[in-house]
């Protein structure tokens, strides 16, 4: 709190967002027209204004400001987890949350997809025939929530595997091999499952490249609530992990409630991840990344770390987004591939900083 | 003078189809010919050309008894190279066969149709395992996927020859393991007209020319069912959920192209592109086409209720079965542009898609 440095930091993360939120809302499939002009000032061609309108409202803005929600979603998880795990390496993907995310998404489709079509096509079953599996891209509410608990208890699942099979977190290279192990395994279970469910097998290819093409208000609004959730349990649990990081027998003796705070955490980070992969797919290197550029600028305790690593993650994730969408506009790339090259190259660079400066990692 | 004379490969399938006797009845031939002033042998080609056939002259007569001459004098001189087969695939490697492969292996759909299609299903031993048409398929051997074959069952199945996708990387491991392999790459009308003029070769079927006519003529036929009014509708057809569309150079596009349908997505973005789903709403098709598997979300989509397909119910939408009638660059192109074409004439604005 007294490290002017914090509310400094925190303050040009929400200007950036904002700004790319303007930009963002200007980027679409003609690459960048300025649309604000038309929604300002109505009066000068009512037909351009109506379109804009459109477009802004219902395709732009959500998705823009989802981009911002999954990212900082993912943002807050990385440093949850790092915290918890005490390992810098940690994130929603190491530790096979997100895999686990993804297998519950495919196993709630593959479930769904044969008995009850009518949930994700009930507004338009009359038009539609009936008969339409839920898609993973539906935007309706109860789809989304039912996807989003589906998710959470995937990475749940998860995330208690990679613990149990490294037995506690005390042993670095023990958690992150489990990880690894867990990730990987849930990631081919989900391919099987696929592939016994031809149906959804094709937008689910296109969905965990990581796509927030269809992220709609619904979306949207199912993030921004979760996110204020988990930033809100984070903060109140975040005495734990500065605890935690002078050891478990530290974190005691400050009278810690030790075990059901770290399992509160393990919940926070479970939701994160799955709300995030629940709605935008697999999007890599988002929740590894934002922590570690935010500590690369300033050092603090972990409840400013965690909600500034979750501006920064959301800040980074809009931004992929907007690039995603403008470079070969009206195509579009993949934003999960866009994040895993620039995150990666990002975290090569910040190591090859690192051990040119402390001749350690970074 | 038909081309079917200088072709060595067609003189060698002839060849070894009839055997020995082939030989002696161009042997015993030779003198009568000369005699009568007439060509020796009438092959198949042949026969489709009567115009010419009509037209030969003495001296031409002349030329086709010495051409057997020349081409029995080759047999005998070179058995190997005069008896084989020699057909040159997409990859442009020429491949050679003893004989028209009385075994075939295929690892894509469209080249299992089309083998069928010229009347040689009976010689498919193995399929992969999206190959489900014709019915007669499902019986046999599923040896995995077009990308990811099963190599051993494939060798095990002993075939003359595989048939599969170029881009397959499966072939250099089946011809490393002296398995003779096809690969051709059917991506729209031009392609499946030369997959099926190559394939007829390879297997022998001379009216292979005839039935890809009459494939094409079902299409033209498709198109000019239309009532005028059904033409010129803007149309978006969409592939799968990423959006990925069916742009104008793509084989649907070309279909739909020759349905007189506009399509949104113009050709310079591809065959298969993936799209903002803003180009779309923006683009406002008067008609969507789209198979089952991705239409759950449609209505759903952010703003997407706005276009006119989804506004004023202008929806195709495909069951699977028919969906793969639509994607598969094979013979049933012609009743893919009827699907296509009952749809449009269903589903398009009175005004010719103009609002």
């Amino acid at each position: 709190m007294n490290n002017p440095l914090v509310r400094w930091l925190a303050l040009a993360g929400v200007l950036v967002a904002l700004l790319l939120l303007a930009v963002g809302v200007c980027v679409g499939s003609t690459g960048f027209e300025n649309l604000l002009t038309p929604l300002l000032h109505p009066e000068r061609d009512p037909g351009q204004t109506a379109m804009a309108q459109q477009i802004v409202w219902q395709i732009r803005l959500p998705r823009t400001a989802g981009a911002w929600a999954a990212g900082a979603l993912l943002g807050l998880a990385g440093a949850v987890a790092q915290g918890l795990f005490r390992n810098p390496l940690a994130d929603p993907y190491l530790l096979g949350s997100a895999s686990g995310a993804s297998l519950g998404v495919a196993l709630a489709l593959a479930a769904l997809g044969g008995g009850a079509g009518m949930l994700g096509g009930g507004s338009t079953g009359s038009m539609m025939n009936g008969a339409v599996a839920v898609s993973v891209f539906s935007s309706s509410v109860w789809v989304r929530i039912g996807l989003t608990g589906a998710a959470f208890v995937g990475a749940v699942a998860a995330v208690l595997l990679t613990l149990l099979l490294s037995r506690g977190v005390g042993h670095t290279l023990r958690l992150l091999l489990a990880g690894v192990v867990v990730g990987v395994v849930l990631g081919a279970t989900t391919h099987l499952v696929l592939l016994f469910t031809p149906d959804s097998l094709q937008a689910m290819q296109a969905f965990m490249l990581g796509s927030t093409a269809f992220v709609g208000w619904t979306s949207f609004s199912l993030m921004a609530g979760v996110w204020l959730v988990c930033v809100l349990a984070a903060w109140l649990l975040a005495r734990v992990l500065d605890g935690l990081s002078l050891g478990d027998a530290t974190a005691l003796s400050l009278g810690l409630p030790v075990a059901p705070m770290r399992a509160a955490l393990v919940a926070v980070l479970a939701l994160a991840t799955g709300t995030a992969v629940a709605q935008t797919g697999l999007i890599a290197f988002v929740g590894l990344a934002a922590p570690h550029l935010v500590r690369s600028i300033v050092k603090t305790t972990h409840a400013h770390l965690m909600l500034l690593s979750s501006l920064v993650g959301g800040v980074l994730l809009m931004g992929a987004d907007t690039l995603a969408r403008g470079l070969l506009a009206p195509q579009e790339l993949p934003v999960g591939v866009l994040t895993a090259v620039l995150g990666g190259g990002y975290l090569l660079w910040l190591m090859h900083r690192g051990s040119r400066h402390n001749g350690g990692a970074a | 003078m038909s081309a079917g004379y200088f072709d060595g490969g067609r003189f060698a399938i002839d060849f070894e189809r009839r055997g020995m006797n082939a030989l002696c009845m161009y042997l015993f031939r030779l003198p009568k010919c000369w005699l009568e002033g007439r060509a020796p042998v009438r092959f198949a080609q042949v026969k489709e050309e009567p115009a010419q056939q009509a037209g030969d002259t003495e001296q031409n007569a002349l030329a086709s008894c010495l051409m057997v001459v020349f081409a029995l004098a080759l047999a005998f001189m070179f058995p190997n190279a005069a008896q084989a087969l020699q057909v040159t695939d997409d990859r442009g490697v020429t491949v050679t066969l003893p004989a028209a492969p009385q075994r075939i292996v295929s690892l894509l759909p469209s080249l299992a149709e089309t083998v069928c299609e010229l009347g040689r299903c009976d010689r498919i031993v193995g399929v992969d395992r999206y190959s489900t048409y014709p019915n007669s398929l499902q019986k046999l051997t599923q040896v995995g996927g077009g990308l990811d074959p099963n190599i051993e069952m494939i060798v095990a199945l002993k075939p003359d020859v595989v048939l599969m996708a170029k881009s397959s990387r499966a072939g250099e491991r089946l011809e490393a393991l002296g398995i003779k392999v096809f690969a051709l790459e059917p991506k729209t009308h031009a392609d499946v007209q030369r997959v099926m003029l190559n394939l007829g070769q390879l297997l022998d079927v001379p009216d292979a020319q005839r039935i890809w006519r009459a494939i094409d003529a079902g299409v033209s036929a498709a198109a000019q069912s239309l009532p005028p009014k059904a033409r010129g509708a803007k149309v978006y057809f969409e592939v799968n959920e990423g959006p990925y569309a069916a742009g104008e150079s793509s084989f649907i596009g070309e279909t739909l192209t020759r349905l007189g349908a506009k399509n949104i997505v113009p050709a310079k973005l591809g065959p298969f592109p993936k799209l903002n789903p803003e180009f779309i709403v923006r683009a406002n098709p008067d008609v969507i086409l789209i198979g089952q598997r991705s239409a759950g979300s449609l209505m759903a989509r952010p703003g997407w209720q706005s276009i006119r397909a989804l506004r004023e119910n202008r929806v195709c939408i495909f069951p699977t079965e028919e969906a793969n009638v639509l994607v598969r660059p094979g013979p049933r192109m012609a009743e893919a542009a009827r699907i296509m074409a009952k749809c449009l004439e269903t589903k398009s604005p009175a005004n010719g898609g103009k609002p």
